[in-house]
């Protein structure tokens, strides 16, 4: 997007940014309800007062929102699917037939131009990273097991075991002073290899770990194992951190292919509860189904991690 | 093995396709005798229901004999006739071992779709959508039964597969919604919808001491059953002016005790053409996702500090309920989907000591193959149909 770009919409530029692409709405709003008819001969599309007036509505209350709510982000949200929906009616008056294409050229550069500008603006509002290019993410997951503490350190330390509970993790293979080797699947197809040593070890209380230099992923993690409120069995924690292969960029495309550490973490820890338990891990592949595959990619396979 | 597939909007198939197997040590394999088609069912017959899949097997209300038994199971074995309740819960979380078992925490492998939409996720349920878990149902000759120590009902031979079949859902489903009412000596109970499940709520109320139970429809079939078999007064809704009118003559202006909401998400409501046409231009537009027609007469005529019950369906949001009425006025509500291991045990000693006998509610006999003329026929309340039970 260029370094220069994301500067400006970054963190000290941002309320800036959010109050001028609320003017900016309602600005463009009231002439698209108040003079349409001039706004498409300007804009070289063919004349539909009922629909610029309609687009101005929704320009207006895009404006209004990022103006006066406190969280922008829906409002970014909203002005991109707004530009999108703009930039494919520009695309479509190409094809009318009173339709200055010239102009129209000019007037979808200018919307592709606030278009960048409103996806940085909610991207950042809506992860809250800096777009420093750092790329290093940080989450945690907690689920609270009915089984004593104990049992789930002792399930959890025996590495080898890890991959019965964790889809993503190939084999993992133990070896003296804390040190394990470890085969995961990566996004798109690939496989990432990576050694990890043990950091921090308190027995039934918590495990901490990191990566070594030279593996594929460079990331740190711990898991706590501590009585859960109400004394309703044992509530585990895990707390990573890591840098994504390719920066923030990689990060987020990693999400958007459905294949975030993060969600992985959410779902390995859900089964790690199946399986401790009930001895099993639900699952539905290799049922019977009207169709070549048991399970159905869009709702299941994307969903599972 | 043919099986009842999904395949869209009104699009039923019955298909060929390969038998279920054992997947994991708790599962077990059932041959199926007798399967029915649920009312919730035709919300998905009826394109309700988001995250199903063409070729989805469908069906939650079925038994049958054990064929095949997986390494860990230990209380059922090959040969048993078992009843299968609708939830899959695995008898270990803290859901499960507090009798709240359609909220198993272990049983739904996409729990994060279902948490999106509602904040947690509840059990998988058997052919209801890949919100909860995608699992292949019951209209079928087979099916596959996780954690199947926990998840049946034993059968003694002297019962008929009919007298017994509904303890799977819709028995249960009616009884809960009547225990969720909390009758006390001497209530009204007015019940909305007279389909299979408010036909066991009606009955069910009697047997937990309602004094009087005032059935809500519009088919005259029935409100006949719910005055003969279970000895209910009924109001037909377009034959009256207002049916929250019409109940507070009846109880002498204080509005039932208790009422129970058998109608869910596709309320019809035609005398109410307001209502109706408002919900549904929402739903159209997608500005609401089901239609809270009986919901809100509840909320207008439950009696001060009564109980609403809920064991109709709904999936999504909601749109002008008059909460304002249930907070000012104590009412208490209940819903849920049903917890039916809970209540597999009692209510089939009830059948047994003949206190009450479920197949009253069967109209139609049909082979799983004439499935889809049966959607049919159940959805447009064809022939004076209640129930239809499927025979593989």
């Amino acid at each position: 997007m260029g370094t220069a770009l994301q500067r400006f919409v970054a963190k000290e530029n941002r309320e800036r940014v959010v109050t001028g692409l609320g003017w900016f709405s309602i600005g463009l709003g009231l002439a698209e309800l108040l003079m349409p008819r001039t706004l498409s001969r300007l804009v070289g599309a063919p004349r539909k007062p009922l629909l610029i007036r309609a687009l101005g509505v929704r320009e207006i209350a895009a404006g209004v929102g990022l103006l006066t709510q406190p969280k922008p982000a829906p409002w970014l949200k909203a002005r991109v699917a707004g530009d999108a929906m703009d930039l494919g009616l520009l695309g479509a008056a190409f094809f009318a037939e009173d339709s200055r294409p010239a102009r129209l050229a000019i007037a979808s550069t200018a919307v592709a131009g606030v278009t960048a500008m409103d996806v940085l603006a909610a991207q950042d509002a809506a992860s809250g990273t800096p777009p420093s290019g750092r790329g290093v993410v940080h989450f945690e997951h907690s689920i609270i097991i009915n089984r004593p503490a104990e049992e789930l350190y002792r399930c959890w330390r025996n590495f080898e075991e890890l991959p019965r509970f964790m889809n993503h993790v190939i084999r993992v293979q133990a070896s003296e002073g804390g040190r394990s080797h470890w085969v995961a699947k990566g996004p798109a197809g690939t496989t990432l290899h990576w050694d990890a040593e043990i950091i921090n070890d308190h027995v039934n209380e918590l495990i901490a770990w990191r990566s070594l230099p030279d593996g594929d992923v460079d990331h740190a993690g711990s898991v706590r194992f501590q009585p859960a409120r109400g004394g309703r069995g044992t509530l585990v924690r895990v707390e990573m951190q890591y840098r994504a292969p390719a920066g923030a960029a990689g990060a987020k495309i990693a999400r958007f292919l459905g294949q975030s550490p993060e969600k992985q973490v959410w779902v390995d820890l859900h089964r790690f509860k199946q399986w401790v338990e009930t001895g099993e891990i639900a699952r539905t592949e290799g049922q019977s189904a009207g169709r070549p595959r048991s399970t159905s990619r869009k709702y299941d396979d994307l969903v599972r991690a | 093995m043919k099986a009842n597939c999904w395949y869209g909007k009104h699009d039923m198939r019955v298909e060929e396709v390969p038998d279920p197997e054992i997947l994991n040590p708790h599962d077990a394999i059932v041959k199926i005798t007798s399967t029915a088609i649920c009312g919730s069912d035709l919300h998905m017959y009826d394109g309700f229901i988001p995250a199903m899949e063409k070729g989805d097997i469908v069906g939650h209300e079925f038994m049958g004999e054990v064929v095949e038994v997986g390494s860990e199971v230990k209380k059922v074995k090959v040969g048993d006739r078992i009843v299968v309740p609708f939830p899959i819960s695995c008898g270990q979380c803290f859901f499960c071992q507090k009798g709240m078992f359609s909220l198993c925490e272990n049983s739904n492998p996409n729990a994060a779709e279902a948490e999106l939409l509602w904040g947690h996720s509840p059990a998988g349920l058997y052919g209801y959508s890949h919100l909860l878990g995608g699992y292949a149902g019951g209209q079928a000759e087979y099916a596959r039964v996780p954690f199947a120590d926990v998840d049946h009902v034993k059968i003694p031979d002297d019962l008929s597969d009919e007298q017994v079949l509904f303890l799977s859902d819709i028995f249960p489903t009616g009884y809960m919604a009547a225990e969720n009412c909390d009758i006390e000596p001497g209530d009204t109970v007015a019940v909305w919808g007279c389909g299979p499940v408010g036909q066991f709520a009606i009955q069910s109320a009697r047997l937990l001491g309602a004094d009087s139970v005032i059935a809500i429809d519009q088919i005259p079939e029935r409100l006949r059953l719910a005055k003969e078999k279970g000895g209910a007064e009924t109001i037909n809704y377009n034959e009256v002016d207002s049916v929250v009118e019409t109940l507070r003559e009846m109880t002498g202006g204080r509005g039932p005790d208790r009422c129970i909401d058998a109608v869910g998400m596709e309320a019809n409501g035609h005398a109410h053409a307001g209502q109706f046409t408002y919900d549904r231009l929402k739903q159209a537009l997608m500005l609401e996702t089901d239609r809270p027609i009986a919901l809100r007469e509840c909320m207008l005529s439950c009696r001060n500090g009564g109980t609403i019950s809920v064991p109709g369906v709904y999936g999504g949001f909601l749109d002008k309920l008059p909460f304002g009425a249930v907070m000012n006025r104590a009412i208490t509500i209940k819903t849920g989907q049903t917890h039916v291991q809970r209540y597999l045990q009692p209510l089939l000693e009830r059948v047994q000591k003949k206190e009450i006998d479920p197949s009253f509610v069967i109209t139609h006999r049909m082979k799983l193959e004439e499935a889809p003329r049966a959607y049919e026929i159940f959805k447009n309340k064809l022939d004076e149909c209640i129930k239809v039970v499927l025979k593989p």
